[in-house]
């Protein structure tokens, strides 16, 4: 064990305790890890290697289908199926198309209105910051509820009003408007969460800062820009790192939207088509590839953003 | 302006300083740009619950025939209440239990075992640790719905699908918690307070629970909020685990009920909405009084360490 303990240096020079606290030091860490270790190990490592294990079997039934199914070693036969299904490549471009407007909105949303909270200009700031935040206390799956009932054309006041208007009504749940009526919840849940992140990020920033950039006539918005941004660089990577894994794995709004729009199928998404395809078809083997290809996706996307912003900002 | 700085003791001076000298006037033209702006979004982000409010005063009829974001002259909040808390034999009342079970104890066992994890991986040297800092950064990275297909798999191999444990259990690892509270422990518990400590002759565990947690408390009622509220709002591994309807959280069983609206059981929507205010009662509350704490911890996530 090559334990390292600084307080060894500076104990006196005895010749029993020394070895003593060594050995019951170089026990604890591992101790305290366990409980997690322990847990984390049985519902994160061991899912995964299973998940990639179911993944490389195959369930099949002869001729015409009847009589029991066998489970067959299939290789990597799954994952060629994956990269030729053209379900797959739909539901990924599609929350990459979303990912693409709504993280950037939301996160800009974020980041103006906390910095707008920090600024000078605004009062009444713990009403809106309150006002902002409070969507967060909302789940997921209830706000797409919630949202849907505002987008269902039989009960949306939101429709209601337009058509009273002599403006038409809108149709948020057509084929070309679905996908940004989810973005719309999504953005209404999460925009409050990531504007407190960066606001105590903004909050955190000490004042000799301000005080410098004062005096060498710098403020308003250009304090925002060059010293403020730059600043909590890291906690906009952190949300940006958060919405990046949320959206590859959308999941409840689609479904919740399905029972109200026609134009939300199975595979709308690649984490719903995962959950059909094992739910709905019982098929758990293609599911489990599904699944690793979308863990590998998600991985890829958030690690590989994480080392461009630290090499290009030095985050 | 003493209304705001009062709000935010940690900028009061700063606030100050720099409202004497550049805003003079009280109402700048930026400032009533910013004001209109934010007043804007202000309606975005309320009018559901407004929505939700006067709905939840409605009966069926009155939903679907009358404006939704003004109330009816039937007032029906009391009898919507009552039949939310007694269809069903009361099932409703049984989720919000589920609910409260799974999201406190989860995040009360989690928090104590990220916060030890968190202060091992950030106090000791040892071998491995690296690779299990690495682990939990990554863990962070994929998904937690890819992992509730094959868990699902896993829990019905030991036959502990569609019982309290199979939501309960996965539920207590955060790995964030533990990068959070690594990042916290390495900053705010000083190697000088332990090594003292030890010199006492105190064990590493009571080294642990008496200095290091004190020191700690900011950051684990950070993490137990976001743990708190992850476990509450989580719909897909409880969705995936359990079939009775007697063990479901909030999220599934109201999902459950908007499944079987329609047709005779029209009913059923003014229980969603009702059910739906009723169990953003307690989350709305828990974030009005802790918003204050949690804003301390929440700065330590962003600092890479």
């Amino acid at each position: 064990m090559d334990v390292k303990i600084t307080s060894l240096d500076h104990a006196p020079p005895r010749t029993q305790r020394p070895s003593r606290t060594l050995r019951r030091v170089s026990f604890a860490p591992y101790l305290f890890i366990l409980p997690f270790g322990v847990l984390f190990l049985l519902f994160f490592i061991v899912p995964i290697i299973y998940a990639i294990y179911q993944s490389l079997f195959r369930s099949e039934r002869n001729g015409l289908g009847l009589g029991a199914a066998t489970v067959n070693f299939n290789g990597l036969g799954n994952y060629v199926d994956v990269f030729h299904d053209p379900n797959f490549y739909a539901g990924v471009g599609r929350v990459l198309l979303y990912g693409i407007v709504q993280v950037p909105v939301m996160l800009g949303l974020s980041l103006l209105f906390a910095l707008l909270l920090d600024s000078t200009v605004v009062r009444f700031k713990a009403f809106f910051r309150l006002a902002f935040f409070v969507p967060y206390a909302i789940p997921g799956i209830i706000a797409a509820l919630l949202w849907g009932y505002l987008y269902d054309p039989s009960l949306s006041p939101i429709v209601k009003g337009f058509s009273s208007l002599g403006l038409g009504s809108p149709d948020f749940l057509g084929p070309q408007t679905v996908l940004w009526a989810i973005a719309n919840i999504a953005t209404w849940t999460w925009t409050g969460y990531n504007m407190l992140i960066i606001f105590a990020a903004l909050q955190a920033i000490p004042g000799e800062i301000y005080e410098s950039a004062r005096i060498d006539g710098c403020s308003g918005w250009r304090v925002a820009w060059h010293i403020k941004i730059p600043l909590v660089a890291p906690a906009l990577v952190l949300t940006c790192i958060f919405s990046i894994v949320g959206t590859l794995q959308l999941f409840a709004e689609p479904q919740v939207l399905s029972a109200i729009s026609n134009n939300i199928n199975s595979s709308y998404t690649p984490n719903f088509y995962a959950y059909y395809t094992a739910f709905g078809n019982n098929n758990y083997y293609y599911a489990a590839a599904l699944s690793v290809v979308l863990a590998l996706v998600t991985f890829v996307f958030s690690f590989g953003f994480l080392r461009v912003t630290q090499r290009q900002a030095g985050v | 302006m003493s209304q705001q700085t009062a709000t935010v003791p940690v900028a009061t001076t700063r606030e100050a300083v720099t409202t004497r000298q550049r805003r003079p006037s009280p109402f700048s033209l930026e400032q009533v740009g910013a004001m209109t702006f934010l007043l804007v979004f202000v309606i975005y982000f309320l009018v559901p619950f407004f929505w939700l409010i006067v709905s939840s005063t409605k009966n069926a009829g009155d939903l679907f025939g009358t404006f939704g974001l003004w109330f009816s002259p039937n007032f029906n909040l009391w009898s919507n209440l009552q039949q939310l808390f007694t269809y069903n034999s009361g099932i409703y009342v049984r989720w919000l239990l589920n609910t409260l079970i799974y999201a406190g104890v989860g995040a009360l066992l989690g928090t104590l075992l990220a916060a030890m994890a968190g202060y091992a991986l950030a106090k000791y040297v040892f071998r491995g640790r690296d690779l299990i800092f690495s682990a939990v950064l990554g863990a962070i990275l994929v998904p937690s719905t890819a992992l509730a297909l094959p868990l699902y798999l896993l829990m019905s191999k030991v036959g502990l699908t569609n019982t309290y444990w199979a939501v309960l259990l996965p539920s207590i690892v955060s790995p964030f918690g533990v990068y959070l509270s690594r990042i916290y422990a390495g900053a705010s518990v000083p190697d000088e307070l332990l090594e003292a400590a030890r010199i006492d002759g105190a064990g590493e565990f009571r080294t642990f629970a008496t200095v290091a947690m004190r020191l700690m408390v900011p950051a684990l009622v950070t993490i137990l909020l976001f743990q708190f509220v992850a476990i509450w709002n989580n719909y897909f591994l409880p969705l995936v685990m359990l079939s009775d309807q007697k063990l479901f959280p909030i999220t599934v069983g109201l999902q459950t009920w908007n499944v079987t609206t329609g047709g005779a059981n029209k009913f059923l929507y003014t229980l969603i909405i009702a059910g739906a205010l009723v169990s953003s009662i307690p989350l709305l509350f828990g974030c009005i009084i802790l918003q204050r704490f949690w804003r301390g911890g929440l700065g330590a996530g962003s600092v890479k360490g």
